[in-house]
């Protein structure tokens, strides 16, 4: 496969074809806030937290750099005034929602984000899918999903499978950038009760 | 809903996943609400994992996981018809049915929803009643519409 050769933060990486901006960024040690992204798992995109800014053919724009392919001569800054600014956005409307993740107080420290900017509505899950998607695509159990839509979306697990699976596995919650606690407790009313939904 | 008639829903769609929608729509349209059986069936013959089969049906407005009423009523609130009084006949219907939007009564006689513009806003307000629409609606005539529904 032919290399291709672009520039991230001033330096010069060759990547190939089938890697993202995030990918080739990493080959650097440049490190990109991410919070949707597994190394095992599809990119997905959710979280735009990895937005960078990109220089090709003469005009500049933002991209979420864990689906954006590389591309040669391609020029990325990943971090500048404009970067910043919307991880800092992001970060304060995540936090409104999760307002007690670490993972999300880490990265408001970084970006001078206030974490009290807008009113607090927690729900715990900030949609990331990484728990869905690892049950689905390294486990290939599908014990949990997605219901409903918009922001009433939530995790859902399958009762099930969950009592014959989750128990003994549990991988998911690590990956929760929120702690697990939704997980965590949604689970335990799954098992306990019925399906919140066949109510 | 009997599970052969789910089987020969499926069959029809030849057991294809990317006919799941269509599917689901089929059991909606004739069972008026999806159990939860229907669901695993279609999950097991499709090979489609449950969780998907949920996400599609509590995505879609179309999809309901609970019984609905024999009767469907949709009363407009859009712009049109609230100026025309849509309130006045939303409230008739609560008060006569008992049921607030979004729910289905004990008989299962009615299930209520408010939506927002028919596309008939001249005629306004507006109730439709199993698609059949109702048109230049008085709590009164909403009264009396409502009494002609078994
Ligand atoms: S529960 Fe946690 S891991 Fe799962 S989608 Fe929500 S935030 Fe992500
Ligand atoms: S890490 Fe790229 S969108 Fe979440
Ligand atoms: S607003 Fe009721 S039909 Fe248009």
């Amino acid at each position: 496969m032919s290399e291709i050769l672009l520039e991230i933060d001033g330096r010069q990486v060759e990547a190939s074809p089938d890697m993202t901006v995030l990918q080739a960024a990493q080959k650097l040690g440049i490190k990109i806030p991410t919070l949707c992204h597994h190394e095992k798992l599809e990119p997905y995109g959710a979280c735009r937290l990895c937005m960078v800014e990109v220089e090709s053919r003469g005009s500049t724009k933002l991209v979420v750099s864990c689906v954006y392919p590389v591309e040669n001569n391609l020029v990325v800054r990943t971090r500048s005034e404009k970067v910043d600014k919307v991880r800092k956005m992001i970060l304060e409307l995540l936090l409104a929602h999760a307002p007690d993740s670490r993972d999300l107080q880490r990265y408001a420290q970084e970006y001078g984000a206030d974490k009290n900017r807008f009113e607090k509505e927690p729900s715990f899950c900030i949609h990331c899918g990484l728990c869905v998607r690892y049950c689905a695509e390294v486990k290939k159990k599908h014990a949990i999903g997605f219901i409903d839509r918009g922001t009433h979306r939530e995790i859902n697990f399958i009762q099930e499978i969950a009592s014959k699976e989750c128990w003994n596995c549990k991988e998911c919650f690590p990956l929760c950038p929120t702690e697990a606690l939704q997980a965590a407790y949604v689970l335990s009313g799954a098992l306990v009760s019925s399906l919140p939904i066949f109510k | 809903m009997d599970m052969e008639r789910v089987d020969q829903i499926i069959e029809k769609h030849n057991s294809e996943p990317s006919s799941l929608i269509q599917i689901l729509l089929d059991i909606q349209s004739e069972n008026r609400w999806l159990p939860k059986e229907a669901l695993e069936r279609i999950s097991e013959k499709l090979q489609v994992p449950l969780t998907r089969i949920q996400q599609i049906a509590t995505f879609y407005k179309a999809f309901s996981l609970v019984p609905k009423g024999r009767h469907g009523i949709h009363i407009c609130m859009g712009t049109a018809c609230h100026v025309r009084g849509a309130q006045r006949v939303l409230d008739t219907v609560e008060e006569l049915t008992g049921i607030k939007p979004g729910e289905t009564d004990a008989d299962l006689k009615f299930s209520l929803e408010t939506v927002n513009c028919l596309g008939c806003c001249a005629l306004g307000p507006v109730m439709e009643i199993d698609g059949e629409i109702h048109g230049n609606m008085t709590p009164a005539e909403t009264a009396e519409t409502l009494k002609k529904y078994e």
